[in-house]
């Protein structure tokens, strides 16, 4: 996918704000887009802004097109962003305010104009150039917002959470304009999210931080199937366990022992769908070779479906019919038996993550 | 009741003699005399009045004088408004007709104006007709308090046109306009040059014998110190009152 | 209203609050003689009074933006050492009687002052006693309320548009004249409606600082003091009137016109 070697952006962010240290390597090449996913508080958004210029850098570099910026003011960087809530400026029309970067960069107000009217064009947006923010909605104005970032032709383009501010049926749609836009842009593009659904969707490759650091990286289908941390697992939707292998059996720290398919020697982890867990009022006695009793703890609809959540040996989430629930007559402290095929569980080595 | 007396009987002898003659009322008034006397008197007064209060608290132990320096015209305008006040004593007559409230004023000094200048007369200013010289600042009293009233006669009576670069509220703002530096000349009085010889030298000129202020002096009539205002107006009318008054530059009446 | 009724403890004092500001207003009003007040308004020493008034008010105000919006714009957005002294400093014209503040102008500004000496020596330029005077002795007066209010518009208007505006391209410079100014614009409307008013009403400062004379320094308050001074507190009533009338008819009028504005 993304050659290193002819990366547009090559970085290393370190910026220290008292307690919170971050710490991130980023590469992204011409053409591509990376999402930066992580839970709140692990520091996207100061990755986005440090590479917007608009949190000075602690240590590190940032390259951009072999060019260094750590230094260099926002104004000059030629970054494009589209912020959370937009920030459309409130007294300038759609069109000035798309027109405006363009008119930064010194180009006279006609050729200005003309440019903007051409991205509104492009967003879909040409019938609401006169009107002010205000009066727009917030899929207008996120398109606005894109235009706005889009039409100073930036080398880096940043998106920080541009579907958060949106409603689910609004999202959807601009979700799929915006994978149009992005595919289109010829730079580099950066999206910060903590929606697993806009990483897979929009980006090429995922980075995903924790507390700072990048705790796993790599293409949406690796990430799905091998998650590496917890909250990687949950976005994922995997039950995740770490423990030592040695041939086809993980033992997990508490003693209990999985077992794969895959063989694993060392620190290994082991990953299964909630929908490969299967739900026994008794001890099954059939070929699954994991089983163990459970105590059910919770109960929440998911889709269609029920998605419970068992203590036992293991806390795992598992996915049943409401028939299969019936049958099972699932209430809260429900005593049961869980089996998982070794078939369905995935198991890998825990390395250290590729940087 | 008997203060009313008292103060009847002295506000009596001092309408018939309404002079400097009656020294003994002063001093053996101090009978009954207690209390807080308010004195509102003309800014051109504060250096007089001030040692004659002390002079009088003095005499008459127990009693306290307090003093409101102003314009004699924002004087008459604040005793006209109510304010507490037993005695005024104001630069011009004008100002003590507009006090409805004032029994029986009598004179008690006059002043006369000088041209007050920097010390030792940079400008080399001899007389009114100097003032007019191109690019000198001269400072005058507003019209409505007495130092510019008797600016105004001097120069009209003098035939000189002056454009002063300012009209000052009362006399001391003019003096202190001169003080500054922010002017080269001021009209004011004789006792207020002498006031500030330190810092100032006063020309005197001819003219000014045509516009000279006479300063009365009264008792209110709803003084609340009754006897205290009658013994205070006496001691300003005193021997040892007009020394002081003289000591500063007014002229006897 | 619609949030249910007011409660006594809030409703009383502001009642309160209310009458307290307007009692005296009822009571020029009650003392004017109205009888003679078109007569006065054509009275050209008292046209003279307002239009100096107006005129200084205005060029006041000017001064204040001019240097007053700069400077809250540091105070809200810039961080230097002793800022918060600069904050304390910028409210003493505040706290000084106005007459002090006109004294300390004078010996800032004066013929001997600190800079007039300076000034006058070099240029022959000297404030006191001239129409510029008060326009100083105003803006003195008024610039505290400029740049607090400013300063409180520029804290309360999102500065990440600010942000914004530089990933756009746009330099500090360019990013305060085209996001900061029009998006605290209301602010600084208000604040040079208090300033004006304030500059409006000045007296201490004016008559120590600049003197009195008509035409030249002599504004409306001077005139009314200097009425009153004279004994015609009738006329020191009309006047009032009059400078209250025409403020409150521009305040009004600019009202309707800026402040209401989104």
């Amino acid at each position: 996918m993304a050659d290193r070697a002819v990366s547009l952006l090559e970085a290393r962010l370190v910026v220290r704000r008292g307690e919170f240290h971050l710490d991130v390597a980023l590469s992204i090449a011409r053409g591509e887009t990376v999402a930066l996913l992580g839970p709140n508080g692990a520091g996207k958004t100061t990755a986005l802004r440090a590479l917007a210029g608009l949190t000075p850098l602690s240590g590190g570099f940032l390259r951009v097109d072999g060019r260094d910026l750590s230094a260099t003011p926002p104004e000059h960087r030629r970054v494009g962003v589209v912020f959370q809530d937009y920030l459309l400026f409130p007294h300038l029309s759609a069109r000035d305010n798309v027109a405006f970067g363009p008119r930064r960069q010194g180009v006279d107000r006609r050729t200005a104009h003309e440019t903007a009217d051409r991205w509104l064009e492009r967003v879909g947006l040409t019938d609401l150039a006169r009107r002010k923010p205000r009066h727009l909605s917030g899929g207008q104005a996120q398109r606005v917002a894109l235009a706005r970032a889009l039409a100073v032709d930036p080398v880096l383009l940043l998106l920080d959470e541009p579907l958060a501010a949106l409603d689910a049926r609004t999202r959807l749609e601009t979700r799929a304009e915006l994978h149009r836009h992005l595919a289109a842009h010829p730079g580099a593009t950066l999206l910060v999210t903590h929606d697993p659904l806009d990483a897979l969707v929009l980006a090429d490759r995922l980075i995903v931080i924790e507390g700072g650091r990048v705790v796993q990286e790599g293409d949406a289908a690796t990430i799905t199937a091998r998650p590496r941390t917890d909250y990687v697992a949950q976005l994922v939707g995997l039950n995740l366990y770490r423990g030592r292998g040695d041939g086809h059996a993980v033992r997990l720290d508490s003693g209990f022992v999985l077992t794969a398919t895959d063989s694993v020697h060392g620190d290994a982890f082991v990953a299964f769908p909630p929908a490969a867990v299967a739900l026994h009022p008794a001890q099954p006695d059939g070929s699954p070779r994991n089983t163990w009793p459970a105590v059910l703890t919770d109960i929440q609809r998911h889709g269609d479906n029920l998605r419970v959540r068992l203590d036992g040996p293991i806390v795992v989430a598992a996915d049943i019919t409401p028939a299969a629930a019936a049958h099972l007559d699932l209430a809260p402290g429900r005593e049961l038996w869980a089996a998982v095929k070794a078939s369905e569980t995935r198991a890998y080595p825990a390395g250290v993550p590729e940087a | 009741m008997k203060l009313r007396i008292v103060a009847v009987v002295l506000a009596l002898s001092l309408a018939g003699c309404g002079g400097t003659t009656d020294t003994p009322a002063a001093s053996s008034g101090s009978a009954g005399v207690t209390g807080t006397v308010n004195v509102f008197a003309a800014a051109s007064l504060t250096e007089s009045f001030t040692t004659l209060g002390k002079q009088f608290e003095a005499a008459h132990r127990g009693t306290t004088v307090k003093f409101n320096f102003a314009g004699s015209s924002a004087l008459a305008t604040q005793i006209n408004q109510g304010a507490p006040v037993d005695v005024f004593a104001s630069a011009a007559p004008k100002n003590m007709q507009a006090v409805t409230e004032a029994v029986a004023p009598v004179t008690f000094a006059k002043n006369q104006l000088v041209i007050a200048v920097a010390k030792g007369n940079p400008k080399a200013i001899t007389g009114l007709s100097g003032l007019t010289a191109p690019g000198l600042k001269v400072a005058l009293c507003a019209e409505a308090v007495p130092c510019g009233a008797a600016a105004k006669t001097a120069l009209a009576t003098s035939g000189v046109t002056l454009t002063p670069v300012t009209l000052e509220q009362d006399v001391k703002a003019a003096l202190s306009k001169l003080k500054l530096g922010e002017v080269d000349a001021a009209l004011v009085y004789r006792t207020d040059a002498k006031a500030s010889a330190a810092e100032v030298d006063a020309v005197e000129f001819p003219e000014s014998a045509k516009a000279i202020n006479e300063y009365p002096i009264a008792v209110l009539k709803n003084a609340a110190n009754a006897a205290g205002a009658r013994a205070f107006a006496d001691y300003v009318l005193s021997a040892d009152g007009i020394a002081v008054l003289t000591a500063a530059g007014f002229q006897a009446p | 209203m619609t949030r249910g009724r007011v409660p006594p403890a809030l409703l009383v004092p502001a009642i309160g609050g209310l009458i307290f500001l307007v009692l005296p207003l009822a009571g020029l009003l009650w003392r004017t003689p109205w009888a003679g007040l078109p007569q006065r308004l054509t009275e050209p020493g008292v046209v003279e009074a307002l239009k100096l008034s107006l005129l200084t008010a205005s060029l006041a105000t000017a001064v204040c933006l001019i240097l007053g919006v700069p400077l809250a714009w540091m105070l809200a957005r810039a961080e230097f050492p002793g800022r918060r002294l600069v904050r304390a400093l910028i409210t003493v014209p505040l706290v000084l009687p106005p007459v002090v503040g006109g004294i300390a102008l004078l010996l800032a500004l004066g013929r001997r002052g600190l800079l007039g000496g300076w000034l006058y020596s070099t240029f022959r330029v000297s404030l006191p006693f001239t129409t510029a005077g008060v326009v100083v002795a105003e803006a003195f007066v008024a610039l505290p309320f400029l740049v607090i209010s400013v300063e409180g518009a520029l804290r309360g208007a999102d500065s990440r548009y600010e942000e914004a505006a530089a990933t756009l391209g746009a330099s500090r410079w360019t990013t305060f004249t085209h996001v900061t100014l029009p998006l605290v614009a209301p602010g600084i409307a208000a604040g040079g409606v208090l300033c004006w008013a304030r500059a409006l009403g000045e007296f201490g400062a004016t008559i120590t600082f600049a003197g009195n004379y008509p035409g030249i320094t002599q504004t409306m308050p001077l005139a009314v003091y200097q009425t009153m001074e004279s004994g015609d507190l009738d006329g020191a009533v009309v006047l009032s009137l009059i400078l209250l009338a025409v403020s409150v008819t521009i305040l009004a009028a600019l009202r309707d016109r800026w402040l209401t504005a989104p």
